[in-house]
């Protein structure tokens, strides 16, 4: 019998021939990743008795969470993670303004194929799309790692999500992630390893499957995985200067549940107040005003997300009544964005353009929503009270809705805005 | 710890970490003690004003969903709450439960019987739940992850460990 990816990973890094689903194994991590909770990390570590960290190679550690700091307190914190960094010699250390820890951990070549990537982030799946296994934990298993060097995982049940065809012009990953949350749920994918497989998948770009392992964590998954090709090894070839070796499933092994769907009937959809899996076709939902539109995250944040949304906002006005706010996922994407001209639009556009970094997506600041508000967000978390208050509504859609919602004033797919129906 | 006795709090499906601990108090709010007061705040008002030790929390599937934030353990576990049993728990609140040395348990038959406010007896040692519809047994906790829990939690685990080598 075969084993799937994380089986035969978890076996790898644990010196064994093989594992089994349920099976506890202890791994060190290639890369333990943490950002603006590292100060709080560090209290942990403290008093465990840790002095200095196990491994100073191993830590990536990026402030995104409230960037640059909003407050005296942040800004305290922060202050706190560049000691940390300093008295242990942390290498891979981004300070503020470099983006969103998944999308630099991808950048800087941190996130390799065959790796196992640790977070103190429950989006720290978004590794899966460089082939890497990559898991949230919590702050005191972070902290246990600095000092031990280790951490226990139990090897999880795998899920393979395989999607047929191909998507139709006006459908992206986001649509197809969402669509597959909705219909699996919440927990759809809990404790599992999620692999994603077929020609709809292989056809994307390394942006729009990062859309993938990144949400995969709203229906519950351990970790997700896309099967790492050329588009991967080359995207790293001068970004990483560590030796990698792609670990992939066997053809015979064996999965919990395997899922299939053909690419071509997934249509347009939006995630609905107050969860992820509370999904509905975006015609439905067309027409419903927006008091605000933020695109940005580590979901959809990238140069070809903007580039998307630029698109759409070229020579158009944002809506009186609605806002829009645009945060690129990282320095680079905003470079890019630059050069290409997206960030000019999305001003003459009446949009606001902020640094890198989490922003409001997880109501810290940079656009937290007044009592009542419609929110729309390229984000990957709708929760009440998600955003700042409870007494808001946050829908998820893809970055190309978000930009002609935010030209509308109200929910709309951008083809009926080219048709002047908008 | 071994035989917990308390009331039942019974709550749905899929509470996530933001209800349990609102992400605004994530960088703001460092004692724990602190922490405590602002438990299920986005649920359940009632919930901090009349927890009594040893209460336990009963819900659906998918507790704890949501963000990796530590917080959300530590809040309930500051509350005094003695255990939570589920249809299910999300991962990562799962681990960080029993890092918190807070048992959790996953019951399914008995989260469709159990009462909101009814007494109920958890025995870690036997495996038992026994409530007013009657006695369920559970899985045990797997060693290593016990090994945790008797310590008290991870962070007393590592720091045994760490002054060990």
């Amino acid at each position: 019998m075969g084993q799937t990816f994380a089986e035969k990973i978890l076996a790898e890094k644990a010196g064994l021939a093989k594992t089994v689903p349920g099976q506890i194994v202890e791994i060190s991590p290639d890369i333990a990743l943490s950002h603006d909770n590292t100060a709080a990390i560090r209290g942990i570590f403290e008093k465990m008795g840790g002095v200095k960290v196990f491994n100073p190679k191993v830590h990536a550690i990026i402030l995104d969470h409230a960037t640059p700091a909003p407050t005296t307190e942040h800004a305290e914190n922060h202050r706190i993670v560049r000691e940390f960094v300093q008295e242990q010699g942390v290498e891979h250390f981004f300070d503020v303004g470099r983006g969103v820890c998944h999308q630099v951990l991808v950048e800087e070549g941190l996130a390799l194929p065959g790796e196992v990537v640790l977070g103190s982030d429950s989006h720290t799946t978004h590794a899966g799309v460089m082939g890497a296994f990559g898991a949230g934990i919590g702050r005191s298993e972070m902290a246990s790692i600095w000092a031990l060097g280790e951490l226990w995982l139990r090897v999880p049940e795998s899920l393979k999500i395989i999607v047929h065809g191909k998507l139709s012009p006006s459908v992206t990953a986001k649509d197809l992630a969402l669509h597959i949350i909705g219909e699996l749920g919440s927990d759809g994918g809990l404790y599992m390893s999620v692999e994603w497989h077929g020609e709809a998948i292989e056809a994307l770009d390394l942006s729009q499957q990062a859309v993938l392992p990144n949400i995969t964590a709203e229906m519950g998954a351990k970790n997700s995985y896309i099967p790492p090709d050329q588009k991967v090894f080359s995207f790293l070839k001068d970004r990483s200067n560590r030796q990698y070796e792609p670990v992939y499933p066997d053809p015979d092994a064996s999965y919990t549940k395997i899922v299939e769907y053909d690419a071509s009937t997934i249509v347009p959809v939006i995630a609905c107040p107050h969860t992820v899996d509370n999904v509905k076709p975006l015609s439905e939902i067309a027409g419903l005003h927006i008091d605000q539109a933020f695109l940005g995250t580590c979901t959809n944040g990238r140069l070809e997300d903007l580039g998307a949304a630029a698109a759409v906002l070229k020579g158009r006005r944002i809506a009186p009544g609605t806002r829009m706010i645009v945060i690129p996922a990282s320095s680079e994407v905003y470079l890019d964005a630059l050069r290409a001209g997206y960030i000019e639009t999305f001003v003459a556009a009446g949009a606001m353009v902020q640094s890198p970094g989490c922003g409001p997506c997880m109501g810290n600041h940079m656009g937290i929503p007044a009592v009542g508000e419609v929110i729309i967000s390229s984000a990957n978390r709708n929760f009440q009270g998600r955003m700042g208050t409870r007494e808001s509504e946050v829908y998820l859609a893809s970055p190309e809705v978000v930009a002609a919602s935010a030209v509308a004033g109200a929910i709309i797919h951008p083809r009926y805005l080219q048709e002047g129906r908008g | 710890m071994s035989v917990i006795r308390g009331r039942v709090w019974k709550y749905g499906d899929d509470v996530n970490t933001d209800v349990i601990f609102a992400g605004k108090y994530t960088y703001t709010i460092n004692d724990p003690a602190e922490m405590a007061k602002h438990a299920l705040e986005d649920l359940d008002p009632r919930f901090v004003k009349e927890v009594k030790p040893n209460d336990i929390i009963v819900a659906g599937k998918n507790w704890g969903c949501g963000s990796s934030r530590e917080q959300a353990a530590t809040c309930l576990k500051e509350n005094g709450l003695g255990a939570i049993i589920a249809k299910s728990f999300a991962r990562i609140h799962y681990r960080n439960c029993l890092n918190t040395a807070l048992p959790v348990l996953t019951c399914p038959e008995a989260v469709d019987v159990i009462q909101d406010k009814e007494m109920v007896e958890l025995d870690l040692a036997a495996g038992e739940i026994r409530c007013g519809a009657g006695t369920f047994r559970f899985p045990p906790l797997p060693e290593t992850v016990m090994g945790i829990f008797e310590a008290g939690g991870l962070i007393a685990y590592t720091r045994k460990k760490l002054a060990a080598r």
